[in-house]
């Protein structure tokens, strides 16, 4: 005799609720959820302790190497400047996951909150400010990101506003919807009926029940922030330090695809391509786990 | 249903109406003087200020933004300041070219993605829907460049099957022009076979569930027609609206993948337009690209509404 | 194929198979990796032409029942043991052509949500011709024949009907296409699965009445399943009863229901009011303890945890299926004397009267609602004038489109009211929007919402959801507010090892429990209950009813008490308001709206519902449907439906004012009340 029971009829239940375990036991059970994970744990390291890691120095030009294809001294070949590509493509991860999820997390925390805003709120203010939000993504997120890195320049704080300013609408349109649906269910009139405030109403009674939904939305995003971070960087606009950067590697050596150069131009390619898929097998497995 | 339809494009005609104003006031931000950038930093400053005024860059804002949309609407983009001659031929033909590229991949993508989703949702949690779906979905995300260089390294270089560049040269046949814009097609292909999956997967699971596919089950109906007659006509309904919205990144998707493989295509114009600051080159690219843009979106509503009766009939008993 | 008939009364060997046979089944469900069984030892027969009902709460398995008999079980769901025979065909060892077959011409389905049995995007017609069509017709033959179809399930103007799509339908009229296809290819068996849940009370009678006409002209077999037992008792020969998977008891209704041989059986029958049974006086007994989860099992009777007179050996071995009559089983040693059961609550309770003199609590004066959308308007109340006395509970009564829930949204605050309205409590006006009221005002008026699902907060512990409302409008903190939660909490007898616990992790009769400790945490004044019991199951029903009635009387509180149920409004109101299109056509106290005089409508709708009662007076058939809020009649808005409109001609022209036909009794009618007291106890005469 117990009152615990499997499936109450009728509400929505996300699996972590079905199975009653807690979400980061389902997530550490999916094979998806681990291999993205590990994906992601290698980058993360690789940014930390790059040098380290690397077996040579990143920025070492020889002059005499140049362009040399991979060797068992030179794993991945050297590049343009006779420097190894390997220890450029360890140590390339850092710059990307310095801006791309701080772009996410500025993005995430605007647009939750001004989605909850429209999606409480409405009123007029809501449908002006939806129509100006379909007007600025009537182009696509990339040309608007491109455009304004190029009128306001490649540093790191700038790539990172601007990212994250643009994610905001974006997010803020699904956090709107999320906040709409729950805007039918009785608890939301319960709580008025007691009395509260718009401000407590939003953040205390519906931002917890929208939580997975903007958990989701970062994770995703995220994958689509290194994308646009290493897009910028192929067409010139990377961000200019002295740290390797995989997407400038790309765009100053695919030129020389032509000649046969492949290693350089394939294996931070193929760097990207590995983040950016580890990424969305965790944002994947965060989606099934979360919306059932 | 004309009311919706009016109010829809009205709809589409005020924000269009907004992104130009967003447009040409952004172009204010970009720093740079104009005549500067065409006459070079050693000119002298009273010829840069005789430029100015030539092109018309030191009047007030609005009667610059008035003269440049009328001047859109008849037709008359300007003068690019890269190449001293007309805007809108140069855009005209970079548009076709970015179509050519552009319809090559929607057409293999559309049957693709559709058939791909379907079967993906015909198999549900077997180990050929997992594959599709997270193909799909590291293919959606890998930026283009990346999936254009892998491509590029394993058929252009090592196997030498097509080539690195997409123009095909002057006066090909169109097999020729073919072949060159396969390669660049793949990036495009990957990006939208994620999106267009997705959705035709999930709705297609979301009817194979619902109580009419059984009532249509029960009754004794052939799986085949089950399928066709009741499950892929409501299941494509939202696959719909996302081919449209796919037109979106399919658009930024040129920019790069025609820097990529040096193809003279809209996404390149923009992208060069930026660079070099040529601010009538670079705001009638972006203005034609968000009215393509909205042109899609708003034909994938009104094909909605057309396709689901629901819409279609208005009243909701 | 098989052409035996085993049965288990003897008969000849070459008598007819019978519709169904089901002999020992058992299905479970695959879940990570664990077999549950949802159904156990299950085996009935349906006869020829008869009509059986199956009766269970929810997680009973009888819906998996029906899936069984049509092999549409979901994927990880299999018949693990016995065996299944319809017309002596086994459908498990079929092949997907000879399944097809069965499915087409000898077994059909009608359940619950017609609107979405029906695919949206092909019109209706075709879908009823789809079924002619697997029967071999030509396209042009199937779409007459389907036409032909919908007029016999008395769809008027069938050709118009055949062009329409499934969301231009209204529910009725959904479900009778429904019903069409299911009968069009003339089925020897036809399953229906609370077909008439999702419907209003007139509309489901007509339904109802159509099922039963069909059945006698079709001679097809009915397995009927609802968790309704009054509509069992009007639409069947044979009941069984299920619970937890296991069919507990068997046998002709009427013997059933008038003479229970399981404990369940009786404990269940004892959670339904009938005539006669208040709050005070002849109280509904619950049944104590939990309904088990689907696919738990243990040894011994399933019953035993909450059976009153459970013995040692009930737990430790379960009990086989006893015959005890003639086609009567029941699994209970102690079958016997289960007539004597034991009650679990008091059967009279001492409630205090509501005082009697010092004016009303709630006044509600020319409340109308109109909503526009698209530039229609719809007029959800008309001139609503209503006092809700101090200390009473007033329940309100109607079908959809009543306006039953406008009127409560109304006066909480929720929907303001048009231009107009007057609404005061205590005397003092109440702002139309809640922003616009006083602390002391929101605290006086609280709701328990239908679902609890909903109306829960599923991020917060059950102790904040009771403790806010504490917090903020009773003005409770430390200390105090300990001590009030406390003790609320043990009102609503509920523990304090639930504090910390969410939502989800409770059974339904529990969430309820909180919401409502939730609604009296601020000390109301008036309490709207709308439809608070219709999401739970019957045995915990009667529960919650009960302790809404104690509450009241310890709390001291108004109740507006709104339900589509009229067995329970009798139940538990003292007067009762009857809605019809935004309009109040009756209020007066609770035992003469019921027994008459009363409002034409009220006495259809009376008519309308099922009760085990048993004693049915000749049905009043309403004729149409509901009419739309945007398009009402002229002059009385129930005069397009009245089966009593008057020849005058006054009903279409005139809307009747709500005036006092006896003391305290207010109608709403054209017909004066002598004429309709004797028009009505006319129709009641045998």
């Amino acid at each position: 005799m117990t009152e615990i029971v499997a499936m109450p009829a009728g509400a929505v239940t996300s699996e972590a609720e079905k199975r009653g375990q807690p979400v980061w036991r389902l997530l550490l059970g999916r094979p998806t959820f681990d291999v993205g994970v590990a994906i992601l744990l290698f980058w993360i390291i690789c940014a930390i302790f790059g040098e380290s890691i690397a077996p040579h120095n990143p920025l070492a030009q020889q002059l005499l190497g140049t362009n040399k294809p991979p060797s068992a001294q030179h794993w991945f070949g050297t590049d343009s400047l006779g420097r190894d590509v390997l220890s450029r493509v360890i140590t390339g991860s850092r710059s990307i996951l310095i801006i791309a999820p701080l772009a996410t997390l500025l993005g995430t925390v605007l647009g939750t909150a001004l989605g909850l805003a429209l999606g409480y709120l409405r009123g007029i203010v809501d449908t002006v400010v939806s129509r100006v939000v379909e007007a600025v993504l009537a182009l696509p997120a990339i040309i608007i990101i491109f455009l304004f890195v190029v009128a306001l320049g490649v540093s790191t704080l700038n790539q990172v506003l601007i990212i994250g300013f643009i994610f905001t609408p974006l997010i803020a349109r699904t956090v709107r919807s999320a906040v709409q649906v729950e805007g039918q269910l009785d608890y939301v009139p319960a709580a008025r009926l007691l009395g509260e405030r718009s401000g407590r109403m939003m953040f205390v009674e519906i931002l917890p029940n929208v939580l997975p939904t903007v958990l989701v939305e970062f994770t995703v995003r995220l994958g689509y922030a290194i994308f646009a971070v290493a897009t910028l960087a192929f067409l010139g606009f990377g961000v200019q330090v002295s740290t390797p950067n995989w997407g400038t590697d790309i765009s100053a050596s695919y030129v020389l695809l032509g000649a046969g150069y492949w290693w350089e131009t394939l294996f931070p390619a193929l760097a990207i391509a590995s983040l950016i898929i580890g990424i969305n097998l965790v944002a994947d497995s965060i989606e099934q786990v979360l919306a059932g | 249903m004309a009311r919706y339809l009016l109010k829809r494009v009205g709809l589409a005609i005020v924000t269009l109406f907004l992104l130009s104003v967003i447009i040409f006031f952004a172009g204010e931000v970009l720093p740079g003087n104009p005549a500067r950038s065409i006459l070079g930093p050693l000119a002298a400053e009273s010829a840069v200020r005789a430029l100015d005024h030539q092109l018309g860059v030191d009047r007030p804002l609005l009667t610059q933004y008035w003269s440049w949309i009328t001047g859109m609407l008849h037709g008359n983009m300007g003068e690019s300041y890269q190449y001293q001659s007309p805007v809108e031929p140069l855009l005209r033909a970079a548009l076709a070219n970015s179509a050519k590229l552009a319809a090559l991949a929607l057409i293999v993508i559309i049957p693709l993605g559709i058939l791909g989703g379907v079967v993906a949702a015909l198999n549900v949690g077997r180990p050929v829907d997992r594959i599709i779906s997270l193909t799909g979905l590291s293919a959606a995300t890998v930026p283009e460049f990346v999936s254009g260089i892998v491509v590029i390294v394993i058929f252009s270089v090592v196997l030498k099957w097509l080539p690195a560049t997409a123009q095909a040269p002057a006066g090909s046949s169109f097999l020729t022009q073919l072949r060159y814009l396969l390669l660049p097609a793949i990036p495009l292909v990957f990006v939208l076979f994620g999106y267009i999956a997705r959705m035709a997967r999930a709705g297609t699971i979301e009817a194979l569930d619902s109580d009419y596919v059984r009532t249509a089950t029960l009754k004794g109906l052939r799986r085949q027609v089950v399928i066709w007659r009741h499950v892929l006509r409501n299941s494509l309904l939202p696959t719909i609206t996302v081919i449209a919205t796919q037109t979106g990144y399919l658009i930024g998707g040129l920019v790069v993948v025609e820097t990529l493989f040096n193809y003279q295509g809209i996404g390149n114009l923009i992208y060069h337009a930026a660079t070099a600051k040529d601010f009538p080159m670079l705001e009638a690219g972006v203005l034609t690209v968000g009215v393509i843009y909205m042109v899609a979106t708003l034909i994938a509503d009104v094909l909605t509404t057309l396709l689901n009766p629901r819409l279609r009939t208005g009243a909701i008993r | 194929m098989t052409e035996t008939a085993p049965s288990p009364a003897p008969g000849p060997a070459t008598a007819p198979p019978d519709a169904v046979l089901v002999e020992h089944m058992d299905v479970s469900y695959r879940v990570r990796g664990q077999d549950r069984r949802a159904l156990r030892d299950v085996s009935f027969r349906i006869g020829r032409n008869e009509s059986y009902g199956l009766v269970g709460e929810s997680g009973s398995g009888k819906s998996t029942v029906a899936l069984a008999l049509t092999r549409y079980l979901p994927r990880n769901g299999r018949v693990s043991a016995g065996s299944i025979r319809i017309a002596g065909r086994d459908p498990l060892a079929m092949n997907a052509a000879e399944l097809r077959d069965l499915r087409a011409h000898a077994v059909s389905m009608v359940y619950q949500e017609p609107g979405k049995a029906l695919n949206p995007a092909i019109r209706v017609g075709n879908q009823v011709a789809e079924v002619y069509e697997v029967a071999g017709l030509s396209r042009a033959e199937a779409l007459e024949r389907a036409e032909a179809m919908l007029g016999k399930v008395q769809i008027s103007d069938p050709r118009r009907v055949t062009q329409r799509y499934p969301h231009e339908l209204s529910g009725g009229m959904a479900q009778r296409v429904v019903i069409a296809m299911a009968i069009a290819a003339e089925p020897s068996l036809l399953i229906l699965d609370e077909p008439t849940t999702a419907l209003d009370a007139t509309v489901e009678a007509e339904v109802l009445d159509l099922i039963a006409g069909l059945r006698a002209e079709l001679d097809t077999s009915l397995l009927f399943i609802s968790h309704n037992l009054a509509v069992i008792a009007k639409m069947c020969d044979r009941v069984g009863v299920l619970y937890a998977g296991e069919l507990i008891e068997e046998g002709p209704a009427r013997q059933v229901f008038d003479e229970p041989r399981h404990p369940y059986t009786v404990g269940l029958l004892r959670c339904i009011p009938r005539q006669g049974q208040r709050k005070d006086h002849g109280r509904l007994d619950a049944i104590p303890g939990f309904l088990p989860t689907p696919g738990h099992s243990q040894p011994g009777c399933i019953f035993a945890p909450r059976c009153p007179i459970a013995e040692e050996r009930c737990r430790d071995e379960a009990p086989p299926a006893f015959d005890v009559g003639v086609g009567r089983s029941s699994r209970c040693y102690l079958h016997d004397s289960v007539a004597a059961l034991p009650r679990n609550t008091p059967a009279d309770v001492q409630l205090p009267a509501p005082p009697s003199d010092a004016g009303p609590i709630v006044t509600l004066r020319n409340v109308s609602k109109t909503f526009s959308s698209r530039g229609e308007e719809a007029r959800a109340l008309v001139g609503v004038n209503l006092d809700i006395e101090r200390g009473e509970t007033l329940g309100l009564v109607g079908e959809s489109g009543s306006g039953k829930t406008t009127l409560a949204r109304a006066l909480l605050g929720l929907t303001p009211p048009d231009a107009g309205a007057a609404i005061e409590l205590d005397g003092k006006p109440l702002g139309g929007d809640l922003r616009k009221r006083s602390g002391t005002q929101l605290k006086a008026l609280q709701i328990v919402f239908q679902n609890p699902d909903s109306a829960l907060n599923r991020r917060h512990t059950v102790r904040r959801l009771i403790a806010r409302p504490l917090a903020k409008l009773a003005g409770l903190s430390g200390r105090a507010l300990d001590e009030r939660l406390a003790d609320l909490v043990r009102s609503v007898r509920m523990e304090p090892r639930h504090l910390p616990l969410r939502p989800r992790q409770l059974s339904g009769g529990l969430k309820q429990r909180v919401a409502i400790a939730r609604a009296f945490g601020g000390g109301p004044r008036v309490v709207v209950l709308d439809e608070p019991t219709s999401a739970l199951d019957v045995s915990v029903q009667a529960a919650i009813l009960n302790l809404l009635a104690d509450l009241q009387a310890k709390e001291q509180v108004t109740y507006l008490f709104i339900s589509h149920d009229l067995g329970l409004v009798r139940y538990l109101s003292d007067r009762i308001a009857v809605l019809y299109l935004g309009r109040i056509m009756e209020l007066g106290p609770a035992e003469r709206v019921f027994s008459g005089p009363h409002h034409p409508y009220t006495e259809a709708l009376l008519s309308a519902v099922p009760s085990l009662d048993g004693q049915r007076t000749d049905r009043i058939k309403l004729s149409g449907e509901i009419p739309s809020a945007t398009n009402p009649p002229t002059g009385c808005v129930f005069h397009t439906r009245c089966p009593r409109r008057l020849a005058s001609g006054i009903c279409e022209v005139a809307e009747p004012p709500l005036a006092e036909v006896e003391p305290g009794h207010l109608m709403s009618c054209h017909i004066p009340i002598d004429q309709l007291t004797n028009l009505q106890s006319k129709a009641r005469m045998p």
